[in-house]
């Protein structure tokens, strides 16, 4: 039998997770407000304009708003206070 | 995951690539059950009518019509997962169980805890004798690190650093510098598709007293100080901060040889000009290391010669416009912008500013500026707004004079430089002494 040596774990120590609840759903769409939220990618511009033509083709009661965030990779407190405030859902794209 | 949490139902749609990784990131956040939806990869270059056929196909990763997936996600009454979400603790032993050096080599190279290349076992005694090469507490928190700006920050003291140190084979006396390179706060790991490497610069006393090459192959495989620091900087960097795995937390297209170890020093002794570290408000007599991000693209010539001018340009509108330029110039190159009347690194800064430039029109099809730059434009922040305003054919600049930094560093042996991608804009140089 080889002889055993004992060695240290490399790695970091990660925070504890606490668990978040979702919001909850809506019962339906109709008559909602949906803000489309642009994450500035590379041509999710094109991308947030076919699904609002999509939606306002399938779902015409349906109020859809595109959103932009102030920089990409940065959180915009101010565009969330937005939609929490004005808006019934989101959809947010098309990142990572 | 913050809108969630602010009452609002949101559907999150990715590229399919990403599915692995963005499903660990909402674990990682306690939302596990978050509502992700996926198109094909890529979406960069699709036309208008390619981008309809995507939402109104598949989901790659659930098979499902894409838009179901979508409308069900905001709609679908929550689950009992869904109204509690996540709760975990996630602990590293500080020793393993005992085993054989074979399992062991086994262990860390299936774990990910190298990066492919045999290590150095961290046995007690190893990283005892790593740790005196610092007065610092072994408990003592060296800092925090994640490899990008949307994962959680893992945390880590002096002896999981000098744990790395030695799995990379580097000296105790070595070990400031790599606390230092720990303390930055900057990954040498990121997990950008784009690729990218952190070089660092080590600066002042610290390079002789360790024997640091900053001539002949100064970034080649010919000095152990050099190889092994930037080594363990990958190393601690991927360990330390939660891994840095592929399609997880590591989606590099390309990847980097930077990766592999990328350390080096300037060549004070033979440079005509202030060296980095008194750029940045050090005193000559400190060491410090610069950490540079970037490395995603190299370019390198000759001279300067007549045309030096013409050549430079050329490089400089080579370079990806997102991100700005290191010059590494062999200390003939630097005598030789001397002797044409360049008196400091900062009128070739300067210089360098003023002409990479490249015709508005090509430098707004550039993917990255689209996605990094373009919004500081539509916000009106100079020199991007100008930059987005200009006529397709009109010369914008590509740099500011902040962002590019000179080192002088190689043997002299051919006047040869080096444009590297480097970004150094903010604090970038840090104490070694501090972690003596």
């Amino acid at each position: 039998m080889s002889q055993q040596v004992i060695v240290h774990d490399p790695r970091g120590y990660p925070p504890r997770v606490t668990g978040k609840q979702l919001a909850q759903r809506l019962p339906n769409l109709s008559g909602k407000r949906l803000y489309l939220v642009d994450c500035l990618f590379d041509n999710s511009a094109a991308f947030m304009a076919q699904l609002r033509a999509w939606l306002r083709q399938h779902l015409p009661d349906l109020v859809t708003e595109i959103i932009r965030p102030r920089e990409s990779w940065v959180d915009d407190p101010e565009m969330r206070a937005t939609i929490a405030a004005n808006g019934d859902a989101a959809i947010l794209g098309v990142g990572l | 995951m913050d809108l969630e949490q602010g009452g609002v139902p949101t559907v999150s749609v990715h590229t399919h690539t990403f599915a692995r990784l963005v499903g660990s990131v909402a674990r990682a956040n306690g939302m596990p059950t978050v509502r992700q939806c996926f198109v094909p990869q890529p979406v960069v270059g699709k036309s208008p009518a390619e981008l309809r056929g995507y939402i109104e196909g598949d989901d790659p990763i659930t098979r499902r019509p894409f838009m179901q997936g979508v409308l069900d996600g905001l709609t679908a009454p929550l689950s009992d997962a869904d109204r509690t979400g996540l709760s975990f603790e996630r602990s590293t032993p500080r020793l393993l169980p005992p085993d054989s050096e074979d399992t062991l080599h086994r262990l860390f190279l299936d774990n990910n805890y190298t990066d492919c290349l045999p290590i150095v076992l961290p046995t007690e005694a190893r990283v005892a004798a790593m740790l005196r090469g610092t007065r610092h507490a072994p408990d003592e928190i060296v800092g925090r690190l994640r490899p990008t700006s949307y994962r959680e920050f893992w945390e880590f003291t002096v002896e999981k650093v000098a744990v790395n140190a030695v799995m990379a084979g580097a000296r105790p006396e070595y070990l400031p510098v790599i606390l230092a390179l720990a303390a930055s706060g900057m990954t040498a790991r990121s997990s950008s598709t784009t690729s990218f490497a952190t070089l660092a610069l080590v600066n002042g006393p610290i390079r002789r007293e360790i024997g640091m090459n900053a001539g002949i192959g100064v970034f080649g495989p010919y000095n152990h100080a050099n190889a092994t620091i930037g080594r363990a900087y990958g190393l601690l960097s991927q360990n330390l901060q939660g891994g840095s795995v592929p399609g997880d937390t590591y989606m590099g297209s390309l990847g980097n040889s930077y990766n592999y170890t990328a350390a080096f020093a300037e060549n004070e002794e033979e440079s005509p000009w202030e060296p980095y570290h008194v750029q940045r408000g050090f005193k000559p007599e400190d060491s410090t290391v610069s950490v540079f991000f970037g490395g995603w693209y190299t370019l390198a010539g000759f001279g300067p010669r007549d045309h030096w001018e013409q050549n430079f340009r050329r490089a400089l509108a080579a370079c990806e416009p997102f991100i700005a330029p290191m010059l590494v110039l062999d200390p003939l190159v630097a005598r030789g912008f001397v002797a044409r009347g360049i008196e400091t690194k900062q009128q070739l800064i300067d210089w360098c500013a003023r002409n990479g430039r490249l015709p508005a029109g090509e430098y707004r099809d550039n993917q990255w500026v689209q996605t990094l730059l373009k919004p500081k434009a539509v916000a009106g922040i100079a020199p991007y707004a100008a930059n987005f305003a200009a006529a397709d054919d009109a010369d914008v600049p590509l740099f500011q004079p902040e962002d590019i930094s000179i080192v002088v560093a190689g043997g002299a042996t051919q006047p040869a430089w080096r444009m590297i991608a480097g970004a150094a804009r903010g604090v970038n140089t840090h104490s070694i002494d501090a972690w003596r």
